[in-house]
């Protein structure tokens, strides 16, 4: 057989999943595994299939998919405008770096019940903790990215008269995309992590609520259902991450 | 804009500029008392060693640094324009735009209006032959022309006076010899006053009215030599007169000593 090297990987890249899931059915079926905590794949899918026609997971997917997006916007933009400053204005860098300092090692986690406490059982507190997911990678390589811009760049928009805004939206901003792009990927995953771990305490919603929840009533199959979910929006994030920024830097294309 | 009559004849005036930094062993000089005078319309170039603080004098110019004493003055033809724009030593065209928009900075800057942007930097794209790659990017561009970009950029502004600090000196001779030659045509339409550092005597000699000699540090002005060829200048035969020979030989005169003394004054600090 002659196959080119990627495609080869790419064939093996196909088949090892396929044929550890091949495997576990057959070690779920023959019962050498617990079905009762490893259900057949064919089992989680039938539930999968299940769970969707009723419309469950669709509304369980939408609310985090909600709580996700406003996260996002509320912790991404303004950790993109304070990074962006931070990395301009030395004064800026100087006051809030030791803020962001101290506050980043705190386990995001470990904040939930503060969360719950300031924000209550509803919405806001699962939005929080997604914020709070995203904020710190964007602001951290955003000031970064900025930090990182060749001083001749800087010198280029102050000798054509460059205005501060201007600076901001032709220099700094496109000079640490890279990195914020970085950045953002970082938060989303971050974000997911979060949103799972909130919507399983005090949630009655969300996939991580689905998640827990199936726990509680001894259904796995649809907890497996709700952790292939998780991965596959963990993949989707990835993959359209990637896209905006090919689409976005097209000047960090190589070849 | 100012009347043709009522100019001024010196289009740049320094007089008694002085620059020190701060370090940890004291200040440092420079530049030393520097007076120096450049008529509208000149091609003044400035040689010197490295560390005789050339660079730091464009960057006054440039209204990047301060001087420490002494002024500095351009002289205002047209209010309105920018007083100067300045091609910089290595990268400096931004990686993030393509070439179009690069060239078109200053005058994106300015906000000047969008048909005078079309038109301004279409045409001096064609002059640097860039115009077939105005979509590419930097890292689709070789070195030449990128230091193209970079000299379209400033052109492109219309600046009262233009700065060069050693724009092609990371450049292969070949490429160096072209766009020398590029650049003296495009200077030779509307002969802007330009001062163009260089650490190379055939450079100045190639491109100047006027070399300004600089010595080691502290940075002071050694000589000023009035460069004799007439324009406009082939590069090429230029270098084939014995004339340029000549000259090329004085100036290297003028510059042996100070580069020694440059040189040990670096063994010196070394030790």
């Amino acid at each position: 057989m002659s196959l080119s090297p990627r495609a080869r990987d790419r064939l093996i890249g196909l088949a090892s999943p396929a044929v550890l899931l091949l495997l576990w059915e057959a070690l779920a079926r023959f019962g050498w595994i617990d079905a009762r905590f490893f259900p057949a794949p064919s089992s989680i899918a039938t539930t999968f299939v299940r769970l969707s026609r009723s419309g469950e997971l669709w509304d369980n997917l939408t609310v985090s998919l909600g709580r996700l997006a406003w996260g996002s916007l509320i912790g991404g933009v303004p950790a993109l405008l304070l990074g962006l400053a931070m990395g301009l204005y030395r004064p800026v860098r100087a006051i809030v770096d030791p803020l962001v300092a101290a506050t980043y090692p705190v386990p995001k986690s470990a904040i939930l019940p503060l969360m719950l406490l300031v924000f209550g059982l509803g919405e806001a507190s699962k939005i929080a903790m997604v914020a709070l997911g995203v904020f710190y990678p964007v602001i951290i390589n955003t000031t970064a990215g900025v930090l990182e811009i060749e001083r001749i760049h800087l010198d280029v928009g102050k000798n054509f008269g460059a205005t501060g805004w201007q600076t901001f939206r032709t220099i700094a901003l496109p000079g640490a995309a890279p990195l914020i792009m970085a950045g953002v990927k970082l938060g989303a995953g971050m974000g997911l992590i979060l949103i799972a771990i909130a919507e399983m305490i005090g949630a009655q919603s969300g996939i991580g609520y689905m998640i827990w929840n199936a726990w509680q009533l001894m259904s796995v199959d649809t907890m497996f259902v709700g952790l292939v979910v998780i991965a596959l929006l963990g993949f989707a994030f990835t993959w359209m991450l990637d896209e905006i920024e090919r689409r976005l830097l097209p000047w960090k294309a190589r070849g | 804009m100012v009347p043709p009559h009522l100019r001024t004849p010196a289009k740049i005036a320094i007089a008694g500029l002085s620059k020190s930094f701060a370090t940890r062993h004291g200040p440092f000089v420079a530049l030393d008392n520097i007076t120096l005078s450049i008529p509208r319309g000149n091609f003044c170039t400035i040689v010197g060693p490295s560390g005789c603080g050339k660079t730091t004098l464009l960057r006054i110019l440039a209204g990047l640094e301060t001087a420490s004493a002494g002024i500095a003055e351009v002289a205002v033809d047209e209010p309105g324009k920018p007083l100067n724009a300045m091609v910089f030593q290595g990268d400096s065209i931004f990686p993030w735009m393509n070439v179009w928009n690069n060239a078109a900075y200053g005058l994106h800057m300015r906000r000047a209006p969008r048909a005078q942007v079309r038109e301004v930097v279409t045409r001096y794209l064609d002059r640097t032959g860039l115009l077939p790659f105005a979509d590419r990017y930097p890292h689709q561009l070789s070195g030449g022309m990128k230091q193209r970009v970079a000299i379209a950029r400033a052109f492109a502004t219309d600046p009262e006076i233009l700065l060069m600090d050693e724009p092609f000196s990371a450049l292969d001779e070949q490429n160096r010899t072209l766009l020398q030659e590029e650049l003296l045509r495009i200077w030779d339409e509307d002969k802007k006053t330009v001062v163009f550092i260089t650490h190379s005597v055939d450079e100045a000699v190639t491109l100047g009215d006027r070399i300004v000699v600089m010595t080691a540090h502290p940075g002071r002005i050694k000589r000023i030599v009035e460069v004799p060829f007439e324009r406009p200048r082939n590069v090429l035969a230029l270098r084939a007169d014995p004339a340029y020979g000549a000259l090329v030989f004085r100036i290297w005169g003028e510059l042996r000593d100070e580069v020694d003394r440059a040189r040990r004054q670096e063994a010196e600090a070394g030790a």
